[in-house]
């Protein structure tokens, strides 16, 4: 099993550790609603260090980063991030990414840890010319299996393909450490070393010389709090992390910032209606059902430089016929039961039939009542709608609401008399 | 904190405390250690018959929802309303405010399939 950089870090602090993706990683320190309360309220320190770090350089870096993913790359700034899926010929998701630009020829991409390898493969395949080209298809509903049916068809377009990108993929995962902080306070207390940082705008990123190594940081997280995060070489994160943290005293029951594991990330992007591969994302669930269309830029091919995405085809055709069989809903419900994923959604309340699953809940620490995002019928997926989460013995009655459950305040402008 | 020796504990983790023809279940530290925190915490009312190694209620925490069994057959006479209302008690008391269920017992045979404290400790340490 592959260890993080922080990995005594997370067993100084007695850190219940558990397997994810090949990885061993913090569960939770003390407990996961504890942590994610505290993230919440003042600010938790996360590794999140398992996620993967691709670099894509060279003079074709672009193109190919153009081809991969389903947003524009062309028009981003130096210092920039974005999010963006990278999809299959189908239409269906691969990952979800964040792509950084360090230059024109410089980017990289940070991707989900147990699609890496996958990634990696996919990169590569596009900058050899083998995939990037010639289309792949989906044809919507032509099983006739009532809107689930979708099926491959190869070989629509044939453009492009064969042609060899100058580019370098490096995998730099396990030779960099990523740590998150988030939370509503953690902006104040980056601001006693940084004025910079706080000035950043969300999804921008610097690199800051720390003592003798290179720290990128950027205003992003996965939690729906203000806060950064930062990437390292692997050897200084540990240091970079004393001095970070060198006023704040962990163990204390009222610390600003306190470790926090997986288990609380999980549920604070669950109130944020944040997607995760593996389960509001996967490989056969069409881009345009994850409520994340914002990252989809059908048109993207013609803007200047512009290029069309590895699964576009397949989308137009899908948007053609009139748009996805599926969507990914927020649910709230009522009570303190759990719907777990794989739960079936019924229609119409208790009884009904069913039209969907669960795909990832929750008993809200923040709201007190259950929530849950589930992939339904496009039919059921209108806000208001009534809808019931078969939990086995008791069917739980859940509203469709919109995503996110939860939003934070706006974020204050830094102390430094930096503009938010 | 150290697993109490006055009671014995079955395989599915339920610590049973035995009082004249009264059990006390409970759930271990062990086991809602693994759960990590419940937040929803049924079991069966007061009436309630069933035999030994039966399901008598459920116990969901962050990460996942398992079944309350009890290794003896009996009637529910008390529910730990404290519990249900306040689910954190199965973490942060689990021998004692974090009781789950009091039954007056018909049947103690499957006791003998529960072990005494040191065994239970024993089988989680591998």
């Amino acid at each position: 099993m592959l260890k993080t950089p922080l990995h005594k870090f997370h067993l100084e602090y007695h850190a219940k550790m558990v397997e994810f993706t090949g990885w061993e990683m913090p569960m939770l320190y003390t407990s996961i609603r504890e942590e994610h309360e505290q993230v919440r309220t003042s600010g938790g320190v996360f590794d999140v260090s398992h996620m993967g770090r691709v670099k894509v350089q060279g003079r074709h870096a672009r193109k190919l980063l153009e081809r991969v993913c389903s947003r524009r790359i062309t028009d981003m700034q130096t210092g920039q991030c974005r999010y963006s899926l990278v999809c299959n010929e189908r239409g269906g998701v691969r990952d979800d990414v964040l792509v950084y630009k360090l230059d024109d020829a410089d980017y990289l991409v940070v991707v989900n840890a147990s699609n890496r390898e996958k990634l990696l493969g996919h990169f590569e395949d596009v900058r050899s010319g083998a995939a990037g080209g010639a289309g792949h298809r989906l044809e919507a509903g032509a099983t006739g299996g009532g809107g689930a049916g979708h099926r491959l068809e190869a070989g629509a377009t044939g453009r492009g393909g064969g042609e060899e990108l100058k580019v370098t993929i490096e995998d730099q995962t396990e030779s960099t450490a990523m740590v998150a902080v988030q939370g509503p306070k953690v902006m104040e207390m980056v601001a006693n070393f940084s004025k910079e940082i706080p000035a950043l705008k969300r999804y921008r990123f610097t690199v800051k010389n720390l003592l003798v190594m290179k720290v990128l940081v950027s205003r992003t997280g996965y939690t729906g709090e203000d806060g950064v995060e930062a990437i390292l070489p692997a050897g200084a994160v540990n240091m970079a992390l004393q001095l970070l943290l060198k006023d704040v005293d962990m163990t204390q029951a009222q610390a600003l910032i306190k470790p926090a594991g997986l288990g609380a990330r999980d549920t604070l992007r669950m109130e944020a209606g944040m997607p995760l591969y593996g389960q509001e994302l996967g490989e056969d669930i069409c881009a345009l059902s994850c409520g994340v269309d914002f990252a989809i830029t059908m048109d993207k091919h013609e803007a200047e430089r512009g290029e069309r995405f590895i699964g576009q085809d397949a989308l137009e055709k899908i948007i053609a016929e009139g748009g996805p069989s599926r969507r990914i809903v927020g649910l709230a419900l009522e009570g303190r039961r759990t719907p777990r994923p794989g739960h079936a959604v019924l229609a119409s309340g208790a009884g009904g039939e069913p039209i969907g699953r669960v795909t990832s809940g929750c008993l809200s620490p923040t709201l007190g009542h259950p929530i849950a995002m589930a992939l339904v019928d496009s039919a059921h997926a209108e806000v208001g709608t009534t809808l019931a989460v078969d939990a086995g013995r008791t069917q739980l009655e859940a509203e469709v609401v919109k995503l996110p459950f939860y939003k934070a305040a706006k974020p204050k402008p830094a102390a430094t008399g930096a503009s938010a | 904190m150290s697993t109490p020796d006055d009671r014995v504990y079955a395989q599915t983790h339920e610590w049973h405390k035995t009082d004249g023809d009264v059990v006390t279940i409970g759930l271990s530290k062990f086991a809602a250690d693994q759960l990590t925190d419940v937040t929803y915490v049924e079991i069966q009312a007061p009436g309630y018959s069933f035999a030994a190694g039966d399901p008598i209620g459920e116990i969901e925490s962050v990460k996942t929802t398992s079944d309350v069994y009890s290794a003896v057959a009996g009637e529910i006479i008390e529910v730990n309303q404290a519990a249900v209302d306040d689910p954190s008690l199965v973490n942060s008391d689990s021998y004692g405010k974090g009781w789950l269920v009091k039954i007056r017992v018909s049947d103690a045979a499957g006791l003998a399939n529960c072990v005494d404290a040191s065994t239970y400790d024993a089988n989680n340490a591998g």
